[in-house]
């Protein structure tokens, strides 16, 4: 009998395994999914000083991949059957705690799965873990997390990145096959880039966010964070689709994401917006962006220079739409039906106001206050409605990019992961890691980071990939042609 | 733009957020700052351009108006910080 792994699988290699690789030793009866599980979930208790989950329930795991067993037992299976997925903290779980990363929802239990939950439930996947993440998403660092900062795996001197550092961290330390995460501004993509992992921020629309904790409702878009692009495929082809109880979801035929991967990208045209080699790029992240377009020109692509001249309003524009949209979002957290409640107060006022006060940290609370102003009597045009203004420039821009190109590519982050506190006390400075994302959330266009490198202190660096709305086949199948002549995205933090 | 004590103390009570005596200045401070980089917005002239609040233009879908959902009130209000008798209880509004 061909067995790919050898004679016999030992559960201290499971974790380098791909996808589908554990899918065929599942299917085959090579491993079980009991067995999977287990071997994971040691290996997050072994490494529980990354802080990347706050909640792991090893029983409820079990008793699922037990049920994934009698399923892949009985033939009922499907590719990721059995397969352990970490899901970040900010999508609703039946029955298991959904923190958001914050105080205010600290004890929160959701009587409902998200839709992307129950899709993986259907495709039998078992619920690892919830991962850590800044506090409603907001944070580029995972520093405002209530349950404090994910650590790098590769330097736990350094941040992963955020807001979904918890599933960054897991996937970059193979505590986890794979994860979910979500994309405001870049939530999915710079932790990826930041870790050394592959992540993909959909098409706005794409994935469900019906039961994802809203953040910026025009902005917000979930997807996978995995240690490869044919990792994502599988990912993204049980995540997307359209569903009729998210009202912005879009109903657009989903087409099987792994079909195309090896298709060949030759002539392929490769836009290189001049504004994201400018001003700000580090240089290292430079080099290594360069190196990576080598390798695209070896396999036949062809780099043309593309302009985003509006570039430098993103970050602008975005601080008055995420927060505009959050403070009106936020409002829901009132210590009324769900949440936390302040212990004391004199009336109905008090407890509003001091429920949200302690029950919200210092990064969601300048956000609500921003948001407010903009909002307030006298001020909406000079915000929001000039932001939305800006937001269509913005998104123009791509479309005359694309006139010229089938893919934009550029760096992900201006930088590499950054030491704790070095970034805290200024949130301007936070929010420029964002500078290169951004634009894309505005736009609402499909963008993936893939790992192309490491600085001189080993740290990662990742190659963004934009993409036209809903070619989220093309970037996996650009991103997978990358990967299939190099290495990097296989390269594991020492120690893991 | 910046803002002084006065507008953080509004725009807190707009938000519903208790903000302590001690901590004003430094709001006024850091949001001022994050204004400032906001303010980048107006070096462009934006006039005429029509503004954009979905990536597709898409508008809200409607849905035939059929009951969907089933009543679940004690499990919604089975996580509330205090529920009785089928109601969420606050402190009196009305005297």
């Amino acid at each position: 009998m061909h067995r790919p792994f050898g004679s016999l699988i030992l559960p201290m290699s499971m974790h380098e395994k791909s996808l589908a690789e554990l899918s065929t030793a599942l299917n085959n009866k090579y491993i079980s999914s009991h067995e999977l599980t287990l071997a994971y979930l040691d290996r997050i208790e072994a490494h529980r000083d990354l802080n990347a989950f706050v909640t792991v329930d090893r029983a409820r795991a079990l008793k699922q991949a037990q049920a994934a067993d009698a399923r892949l037992k009985s033939g009922q299976s499907n590719v990721l059957t059995g397969i352990p997925i970490a899901q970040k903290d900010i999508f609703c779980t039946d029955g298991l705690p959904t923190t958001c990363g914050s105080r205010m929802l600290a004890n929160f239990v959701a009587p409902y799965d998200a839709t992307v939950i129950q899709k993986f439930n259907a495709a039998g996947c078992v619920l690892l873990g919830k991962t850590n993440m800044d506090e409603f998403a907001m944070g580029s660092s995972n520093e405002t997390s209530f349950f404090g900062p994910v650590h790098n795996p590769w330097d736990r001197r350094c941040v992963p990145g955020g807001s979904s550092g918890g599933s960054a961290a897991a996937v970059a330390a193979r505590l986890a096959p794979a994860a979910t995460g979500t994309d405001t501004g870049g939530s999915i993509r710079q932790p990826a880039a930041l870790t050394g992992i592959t992540g993909l921020k959909p098409s706005y629309g794409r994935v469900s966010r019906y039961g994802m904790i809203a953040f910026a409702s025009s902005l917000d878009q979930g997807g996978p964070m995995a240690r490869s692009a044919e990792d994502a495929a599988l990912l993204l082809n049980v995540m997307a689709g359209f569903d009729p109880r998210d009202s912005t979801s879009v109903d657009r035929p989903v087409p099987d994401y792994t079909r195309t991967l090896d298709e060949s990208v030759a002539g392929l045209r490769i836009g290189l917006p001049r504004e994201y080699f400018g001003e700000g790029l580090g240089t290292e992240v430079g080099r290594v962006i360069e190196a990576a377009l080598d390798q695209y020109r070896k396999l036949g692509a062809k780099v043309v220079e593309v302009s985003l001249p509006n570039s430098r309003l993103a970050i602008p524009c975005y601080y008055v739409l995420a927060p505009a949209e959050a403070s009106s979002n936020l409002a829901r957290y009132d210590g009324v039906r769900y949440g936390y409640r302040a212990p004391e107060y004199a009336d109905l006022w008090e407890m509003y106001a001091k429920t949200r006060a302690q029950g919200f940290g210092a990064e969601v609370k300048r956000r609500i206050m921003i948001g407010t102003y903009a909002l307030s009597a006298g001020y909406y045009d000079a915000y929001y409605l000039k932001a939305q203004k800006l937001r269509r420039l913005i998104s123009g821009d791509f479309d005359r990019a694309f006139e010229h190109c089938d893919v934009i590519m550029g760096p992900t982050s201006p930088t590499t992961a950054f030491e704790f506190g070095s970034k805290t006390d200024d949130p301007v400075a936070m929010y420029l890691s964002d500078i290169y994302t951004i634009s894309v959330n505005l736009a609402g266009l499909p963008g993936m980071s893939i790992p192309a490198g490491f600085d001189g202190s080993r740290r990662p660096i990742g190659l963004q990939i934009i993409g036209r709305y809903f070619d989220e086949a093309r970037l996996l199948n650009v991103a997978h042609k990358y990967q299939q002549v190099t290495d990097w995205h296989l390269r594991v933090p020492e120690g893991f | 733009m910046s803002l002084d004590r006065t507008d953080v103390e509004r725009i807190a009570h707009l938000a519903r957020l208790e903000v302590g005596e001690q901590e004003l200045a430094a709001y006024a401070e850091t949001l001022s700052r994050i204004l400032g980089l906001i303010e980048q917005m107006n070096a462009v002239d934006t006039e005429g351009i029509a503004p954009m609040s979905h990536p597709l233009d898409a508008g809200m879908r409607f849905r035939a108006d059929e009951v969907t959902e089933t009543d679940q009130r004690e499990v919604f209000q089975s996580i509330a910080p205090s529920a009785q008798a089928g109601l969420y209880l606050v402190p009196k509004v009305i005297e």
